[in-house]
């Protein structure tokens, strides 16, 4: 029994595994010299990874007497998390090298935060769901603090951890009165427990679940470490915050709510529904007035996080498609934005002010067109790829009869185009000064190219991502 | 040639991409080699889409060169034209080659100028052709990106304010029906515009915190789509962006809004609001009738205190559209075939007279009235052609402006006797400013010691005139060119909806009895 247990959650052996042996082996060794050859083995192993996970059959298996499930839900959140981390990841090298901040502990504290978000999204119980969310955390409170000698970067790695470590007490609150009320922490025996009128200590229980996890997904009124922590870290660790951990954590909530709560729909779905709607109209605002761009993209986070929460309000199978569906382009998008950013510097140094873009075109025509289509596609512009990202869940909550849902986001979606087109008018129209240098990455910049391509050619078909997600949503919702 | 349509939408495209990919550098010839792609591209798609015009069977009321093809989350791409969009592709057609033409004096960043106006082209393209929901608002809303950049990056000193205030005016008003998309999507099943078409959407009346709601869902959506296409057209009140973004947009960029762009509203409602949600439009007639004629009695009053050229121009478009709006919700034979035939007419001479203003701003870098006077003793050719347009603008007979703006009102007259009245007396204001105009600007003495040496038109701004002075004319002495190709759809449009309307009258008397 044990080794078909331990067959299931491979894939995560193997990440913790290397972590562990890769720690022990540059401790006595290189320690920093290896970091930028562990980084590229990591994300080698990513995406090995990824594929392993993308050729597992479409079967559901369950480990572990429940607690760990893999099915296709899961398996696409761990393919998205997976390749997203890489491309952060090797993203990132060369700009932490030149900073000399690059320590052979980044790669592999990240390794540990994605295995701990793989438990996260295959979670079948509530012990199972908190292991993988504190082995998550834990490893990005440090890694947000990795510039050990500026002020901003400690101050983000604090706040994120308190106010994480007050989260986590919420969640924690919220799953010692559902299991009071339900008996189990086991999923499956809650939603049998919920069936029909949920108790109301189950619906207390409920209520702080869902707020210590809209916390990790930065959700209003949760939001407020957002913009500190994105601005303070280091950018590439940013990047890696709004990427994968936001994937990991709407794929946890998606499984909460429908795994453990999905009996009583009707109870968090109002719930889900004014975090989303708070988040969109939060998001679209408050970044109105930035002009750092790191700070502009934690709120525009904050923002596209409202929209997911949509579909996931809609409680229905094409609820989660949506969402699924939304979260992959999110983190496509996420990926080339911050890419961009990276490479944005003066002098060596790197900057982040909004007005430093200013007639950016002009000396780089090909990446401001490629920057120009993902900041369209961010604000959810047709014909690109973000367009259809909002056209899913919009229709998703207008089907699970959230019309004024649908309204209110269109509305913020109007809002929030505004700082994107800000940032459009700084790069196009702008009166010219002191030009911003560019580092010369051929990584960053491939990046940069292929997520924007993405965003223009996906509308074909979207590379069958449509199909997959829709199987993957009818493992978890049936 | 099963995929015209796709060829002809594509080849502006597939032209951008060449100059993205291949063409290099800032120097002079890089420079002409993009306005000659640009030029070349416009015109082979004018030539390919008169295949379509040639092929075009105008005693079939159905959608002709239908293509189909599956697409994401259950959606087509389908394209297809019919009698009423027909025209409007091949206005688009005809207008560009002339725009880029007119744009042969822009130096900086050709490249991407270029580049703009043939995606853009593509989009309005797609706009006219679309028979998807969602392909149609893809389109629709695309638009907004290059036109932004094209008021943004080539525009007047005050660009930046009126580009972002074109964008998210235009944003704001399409999201609403982007909803009522997905409420249709959902209550009919498919996006096909065809089947929507004759799909019945709900009428019964309910109240809506509160507000009692008359013909229900079909209302609101009607409300929804009215929201973007009226600030599209624009309609008076939502019509404060137009100005502006004409006044800041480069020549061009004003010709294609004006041509082009501002047709989409009217089609929208002739494609749409008419036939899919008959009893929401009758219910709103009223409104969109007295809108209509405020927007051209007010319009033109402001039109009559502009000191800057483009934006009297720009006000003078807000009052003809009104004559559209106007004709196409009067619902008759006469009023649709009028408003169709005063959007086509309108694309050629307000495009025209953009082009007017373009020519002598090109010399003198200023477009206020004031700073003109007695152009007619230098520039002869440029007076017999302003003075053309300024007359077709006016609508006198004999010119295409006469045909529409007659048709409309003789349409409006059938239905309300008072908006007709209150629109007719709009004639009368737009031959005021528009000879005001013309009187400050080409007629008197040359005594402004700046206007010594300006010259007359070149051979280039003469071979961009002539064919819009052509179909001006042409329109205006045989407008059945117009009204044979638009007729049998237009009356085939009427049929239905008056049976949808009697239907719902019936049905709501029958529930009414059972009550």
């Amino acid at each position: 029994m044990i080794q078909a247990d331990l067959n299931i959650i491979l894939p995560e052996i193997v990440l913790s595994v290397y972590a562990m042996a890769a720690l022990l082996f540059t401790v006595y060794t290189g320690k920093d010299r290896m970091a930028g050859l562990l980084v590229w083995l990591t994300a080698a192993l990513f995406v090995a990874m990824a594929l392993f996970i993308g050729a597992t059959g479409n079967n559901t298996r369950v480990a572990f007497d429940g607690m760990f499930v893999d099915d296709g839900f899961a398996r696409f959140a761990k393919v998205t998390i997976l390749l997203s981390a890489a491309a952060v990841l090797v993203m990132g090298q060369e700009y932490m090298a030149r900073r000399k901040i690059l320590r052979f502990e980044y790669p592999l504290l990240i390794c540990l935060s994605v295995v701990g978000m793989m438990v996260m999204v295959s979670a079948g119980d509530l012990m199972a769901l908190y292991m993988g969310l504190e082995l998550q955390s834990l490893a990005l409170y440090v890694v947000a603090s990795l510039r050990r000698d500026s002020a901003k970067s400690t101050e983000a790695g604090l706040k994120y951890f308190v106010l994480g470590a007050l989260s986590s007490g919420l969640l924690l609150y919220g799953a010692s009165l559902t299991y009071g009320y339900a008996g189990t922490t086991l999923f499956s025996g809650i939603i049998e427990a919920a069936e029909g009128r949920a108790p109301l200590g189950l619906l207390f229980g409920i209520v702080f679940v869902i707020s210590g996890l809209a916390f990790k997904v930065s959700a209003v009124p949760f939001h407020m470490w957002t913009p500190d922590v994105y601005e303070g870290s280091p950018t590439p660790i940013t990047a890696f915050f709004a990427t994968a951990p936001k994937m990991a954590a709407m794929g946890l909530f998606a499984r909460v709510v429908h795994d453990a709560y999905g009996g009583v729909v009707g109870d968090w779905q109002q719930v889900i529904a004014v975090l989303s709607v708070l988040s969109m109209f939060l998001g679209a605002v408050a970044a109105i007035g930035q002009t750092d761009i790191k700070r502009l993209m934690a709120y525009s986070s904050i923002a596209h996080m409202g929209f997911a929460l949509m579909g996931l309000a809609a409680g229905t199978a094409f609820g989660v498609q949506a969402m699924l569906i939304y979260m992959a382009i999110y983190v496509t998008m996420n990926v080339g934005t911050f890419a961009f950013i990276l490479s944005m510097e003066r002098d060596g140094q790197p900057v982040t002010d909004i007005g430093s873009l200013n007639m950016y075109s002009k000396a780089h025509p090909g990446r401001a067109l490629a920057m120009l289509v993902l900041l369209f596609s961010l604000a959810g512009v047709p014909p690109l790829l973000g367009f259809f990202g909002k056209f899913y869940v919009l229709r998703a909550a207008y089907d699970g009869g959230l019309a004024w849902l649908a309204v209110a986001g269109v509305i913020a979606s109007v809002i929030g185009a505004f700082y994107y087109l800000r940032i459009v008018f700084f790069m196009y129209f702008g009166e010219e000064q002191e030009e911003l240098e560019t580092a010369r990455s051929p990584i960053l910049w491939s990046l940069l190219m292929v997520s924007a391509v993405v965003m223009l050619v996906g509308i074909i078909n979207m590379f069958g991502v449509e199909s997959i997600a829709e199987a993957a949503a009818a493992t978890l919702v049936n | 040639m099963d995929n015209l349509l796709s060829i002809t939408t594509f080849i502006p495209t597939i032209a951008a991409l060449i100059l993205v990919v291949f063409l290099r550098g800032e120097d002079e010839a890089a420079q002409r080699n993009a306005k000659w792609v640009a030029l070349i591209a416009t015109s082979l798609t004018f030539v390919v889409s008169l295949f379509i015009l040639a092929g075009f069977d105008p005693s079939d009321t159905g959608f002709q060169f239908v293509e189909e093809r599956n697409w994401l989350l259950g959606l087509k791409y389908k394209m297809g034209v019919d009698g009423i969009s027909v025209l409007f592709v091949l206005l688009t057609t005809f207008i560009m080659p002339l725009t880029i033409a007119a744009s042969w004096n822009v130096t900086t960043r050709v490249k991407e100028y270029m580049i703009a106006f043939l995606v853009l082209e593509t989009l309005m393209l797609g706009v006219f052709m679309a028979l998807d929901l969602v392909l149609f608002y893809l389109f629709f809303e695309a638009g907004l990106i290059p036109m932004f950049l094209i008021i943004g990056i080539w525009g007047g000193k005050e660009r930046i304010y009126a580009s972002f205030k074109f964008f998210l005016y235009t944003f704001l008003g399409s999201v609403l029906m982007l909803v009522a998309m997905v409420a249709m999507f959902a209550d009919a099943g498919t996006t096909d515009i065809p089947t929507l078409m004759n799909h019945q959407f709900g009428s019964e009346s309910f109240s809506l915190l509160g507000i009692q709601i008359v013909g229900g869902a079909q209302t609101l959506m009607f409300i929804a789509f009215f929201a973007s296409f009226a600030v599209k057209m624009p309609m008076w009140p939502v019509h404060t962006w137009l100005p502006d973004a004409h006044v800041q947009a480069p020549t061009a960029g004003s010709v294609v809004l004006a041509a082009i762009l501002l047709k989409m509203g009217g089609y929208g409602f002739l494609r749409f609001s008419l036939p899919m949600f008959p009893i929401g439009s009758e219910v709103m007639t009223p409104l969109v009738l007295w809108m209509s004629a405020i927007a051209i009695v007010y319009t033109s009053l402001v039109a009559l205190a502009q000191e800057d050229m483009k934006k009297l121009i720009a006000y003078s478009s807000v009052a003809h559209m009104g004559y559209v709006t106007m004709g196409i919700f009067a619902a008759n034979q006469q009023g649709i075939d009028g408003a169709i035939f005063q959007m086509i007419s309108h694309g050629f001479i307000s495009g025209a007279l953009f082009l007017c203003v373009g020519v002598i701003y090109d010399r003198m870098h200023t477009r206020e009235i004031d700073a003109y006077g007695g152009l007619v003793n230098r520039m002869p050719a440029y007076a017999l052609i302003f003075m053309l347009f300024t007359m077709a603008n006016v609508g006198l007979p004999g010119t295409s402006g006469f045909v529409g703006e007659f048709l409309t009102l003789m349409g409006i007259f059938q239905v309300n006797t008072w908006v007709a009245m209150v629109a007719t007396s709009g004639v009368i204001l737009s031959a005021a400013y528009a000879l005001w105009l013309y009187r400050r600007v080409v007629m008197g003495d040359l005594i402004k010691e700046s206007l010594k040496s300006i010259t007359d038109m070149s051979k280039r701004e003469r071979a961009i005139f002539a064919p819009l002075v052509v179909m001006t004319i042409l329109l205006g002495v045989y407008p059945a060119l117009v009204t044979d190709i638009i007729g049998p759809s237009v009356e085939a449009l009427i049929t239905n909806y008056d049976t949808a309307l009697a239907d719902g009258h019936a049905a709501s008397q029958t529930a009414a009895v059972s009550h």
